[in-house]
């Protein structure tokens, strides 16, 4: 056991740092996530409605964010904003905005599909029985949607959860910049540490999006059932 | 803008854009060949192998490439297997990919209806058969969406290859910013190269999409 | 008597929940014969089909020519082979030309000459006036055409007995008959064959046998014109009633 090299894991606070570190990034979706909803359900009502400059310009909002990686969204304000604001803005910022961005861009089209898949007489049904529109939207439409929504939306926090790892390319201190703190201090005492942080890590994520996916799954089911 | 920087320095990137679209090509490749294998062994529902491939495409599907990555890059060589930045790469990728394939294929085997698996063993066709003849080109056919869609996922996940020291686009635009601070120029050109690398694959993937949905065997005599 | 070609012993067929849906079935087919099976839906006539060609996992024993044939999975696509099925549903295989459809199993399973094949089915798709479709996929063909072409892939492997799951259930009215056609010209050429539908003139027609199945049991087995003209009980009164327009109580 002695030199495997398992006990860097449990020497001093270096566990604890690491689910700090993980906390950072996990922080970072969380907070992409709320504001992705909040701004995707109004984005998505938009798609699904009739006026067509507005469509179009979601669309190529939408088709924009999806053709390029994340990473150079990431870039483009990490490092662009800093010259063109002036401003230093720091990695976590940063990250916030192209998240969101993204985030709003994948809910919108989430939204969208699901509002356009309620047939249409189900507000005809709605306004024949003398529902006024908002009626109409807040006990018919809306729980429909998201009924149907909410794997999906379970599905892009996952996604959005593996994606915020991104951040330490662009200097976030999280879980990796913590591991490889870690790894360099221990580097003569135990030379293997490389191979169990980026190990621990890598379970760490599976810990936390693989139960995520599972509840989409279930939740996917129970729509459909 | 400096342009007299951008035409100086766009070779770099057309060096780049090539390494990307090598490695994306082999971990494409890959991960369709992967894919299939996966489905095979759950279609034939062989022991220990079955649930294993199952747990592997929970890993690969639940956790991100850089982590994945990390691990190969540096979390290996410690137990004796050291690869290269590019052999990192492509094996990453394929990890990736391998599951998403995997899933997509799934789906579409899923969608061919289970009586024509009845129909091919009603004619004495093995199981083995009745994967490869039957069952698989319907499933490929009706993936092909899929399949475009993962390609496109997988080339926009090598992004993140400048982590393990690959001169990948991404790399070089950074290398230059902090060696000349031509912020613009560097971006310029990054976000140019995607474009042209993936523009042209979503515009041909879209157009296979519509070609799939409202087309099938017959209608056009080729596929 | 002529040789028994496929015969079940105490058959019977449980669902994982609930009762059985096969209750001991007794059952042989002698070469050269044609049985037809009527019965109420869901009286297991299509189940047990299904269980003849080794689709469904089912207690007894089912014999070809006197061997048990469903004890052992290794060579089950052994005995499949020689006992042909059409379905309700067709299920040729899309990304296949008719032709293709037709000589896959004699090259893949039987390992013909491609050639004696590519005649045979030619030979075949003309007898049931299909000759000219050959090169078509099965999208491009109607229902009737489709049923046809799945005879001819289940004839072209020479099956010992031939097994027709409510071929025409699924077909327009007009398609009927060509359909109908073509299995009353194989059963004047002596072809064994047990036939589950729901055409009670083409039953008559065709059948040298009929047998009346309900709830999962063998009720009546008689001869065809015995069993419409003069069926014995109540349950097989009752099923033929069904038929009879004129018994509506309106």
């Amino acid at each position: 056991m002695q030199d495997m090299g398992i006990q860097v894991l449990f020497e001093g606070i270096n566990f604890s740092r690491l689910l700090a570190g993980l906390w950072v990034s996990l922080r970072l979706a969380l907070i992409s996530m709320v504001f992705s909803v909040a701004l995707g359900i109004f984005m998505g009502m938009v798609m699904a409605s009739r006026n067509k400059i507005l469509t179009v310009l979601c669309r190529i909002y939408l088709e924009t964010v999806r053709i390029m990686p994340q990473l150079v969204l990431l870039f483009l304000v990490y490092f662009g904003a800093a010259r063109h604001l002036g401003i230093d803005i720091s990695g976590e910022l940063a990250a916030v905005i192209v998240f969101t961005f993204w985030g709003t861009a994948e809910m919108g089209d989430l939204v969208r599909n699901a509002l356009i898949s309620i047939p249409r007489h189900q507000y005809e049904s709605g306004y024949s029985l003398g529902l006024t529109k908002a009626q109409v939207y807040r006990y018919i439409i809306l729980p429909q949607t998201l009924r149907g929504l909410l794997p999906s939306g379970v599905n892009l926090l996952t996604r959005m959860i593996k994606t915020t790892s991104l951040v330490v390319l662009i200097g976030v201190v999280e879980v990796v910049k913590v591991g490889k703190q870690i790894i360099d201090a221990s580097r003569y005492e135990n030379p293997k540490a490389a191979l169990w942080i980026y190990g621990t890590v890598f379970i760490l994520y599976f810990a936390i999006c693989f139960p995520i996916s599972r509840l989409s799954i279930a939740l996917e089911k129970r729509v459909k059932g | 803008m400096d342009y007299s920087f951008i035409v100086k320095y766009a070779p770099l990137y057309l060096e780049a854009a090539m390494l990307t679209i090598r490695i994306a090509a082999c971990g494409i490749v890959g991960a369709f060949v992967v894919g299939i294998v996966c489905c095979l062994i759950r279609e034939l529902r062989l022991p220990i192998l079955s649930p294993l491939i199952q747990v592997y495409i929970e890993l690969s599907r639940n956790t991100p490439l850089l982590i994945q990555l990390f691990f190969l890059y540096f979390g290996l060589p410690k137990v004796g297997i050291v690869l290269s930045s590019e052999a990192c790469g492509i094996v990453g990728l394929i990890f990736l990919g391998g599951s998403y394939m995997a899933e997509g294929f799934r789906t579409g085997i899923d969608n061919v209806p289970g009586i024509q698996r009845e129909a091919a063993y009603s004619l004495g066709l093995t199981k083995p058969q009745t994967f490869w003849r039957i069952i698989l080109p319907q499933a490929v056919a009706t993936s092909v969406p899929v399949f475009c869609a993962n390609s496109i996922f997988l080339i926009k996940e090598t992004s993140v290859f400048s982590a393990v020291a690959l001169a990948d686009l991404m790399y070089v635009t950074k290398d230059l910013i902090g060696l000349y601070y031509k912020t613009d120029e560097a971006l310029t050109m990054l976000v140019i190269s995607y474009l042209l690398i993936l523009l042209p694959i979503s515009l041909v993937s879209s157009w296979i999409e519509r070609r799939v949905r409202y087309a099938g065997y017959g209608n056009t005599g080729t596929l | 008597m002529e040789q028994v070609i496929l015969e079940t012993a105490g058959l019977t067929k449980s669902f994982e929940q609930g009762a059985a849906v096969l209750k001991k079935i007794d059952f042989s087919i002698h070469q050269g014969e044609v049985v037809v099976i009527v019965g109420p839906s869901g009286c297991g006539k299509s189940t047990f089909l299904r269980c003849l060609n080794l689709l469904e996992e089912a207690e007894g024993d089912i014999l070809l020519e006197g061997k048990i044939i469903n004890k052992e999975k290794k060579n089950i696509h052994r005995y499949r082979e020689q006992i042909g099925m059409v379905f309700q549903s067709y299920e040729l295989f899309p990304h296949k030309t008719v032709l293709d459809n037709v000589t896959l199993a004699p090259l893949l399973v039987q390992k013909r000459e491609k050639e004696e094949v590519r005649q045979e089915a030619e030979k075949l798709l003309s007898r049931v006036g299909l000759a000219e479709k050959a090169k078509s996929y099965p999208r491009q063909l109607s229902g009737g055409q489709k049923q046809r072409v799945a005879i001819v892939r289940a004839l072209i492997m020479h099956p010992k007995v031939l097994l027709l799951d409510e071929i025409t259930a699924a077909l327009d009215p007009e398609m009927v008959r060509e359909v109908l056609q073509v299995v009353l010209e194989l059963a004047r050429e002596g072809m064994t064959m047990v036939i589950v539908t729901h055409e009670m003139e083409f039953a008559r027609a065709v059948a040298d046998r009929v047998i009346f199945l309900d709830q999962g049991e063998i009720v009546e087995e008689e001869k065809p014109e015995e069993f419409f003209s003069y069926p014995k009980t109540d349950r097989a009164k009752k099923f033929l009633n069904t038929f009879h327009y004129e018994a509506l109580e309106i």
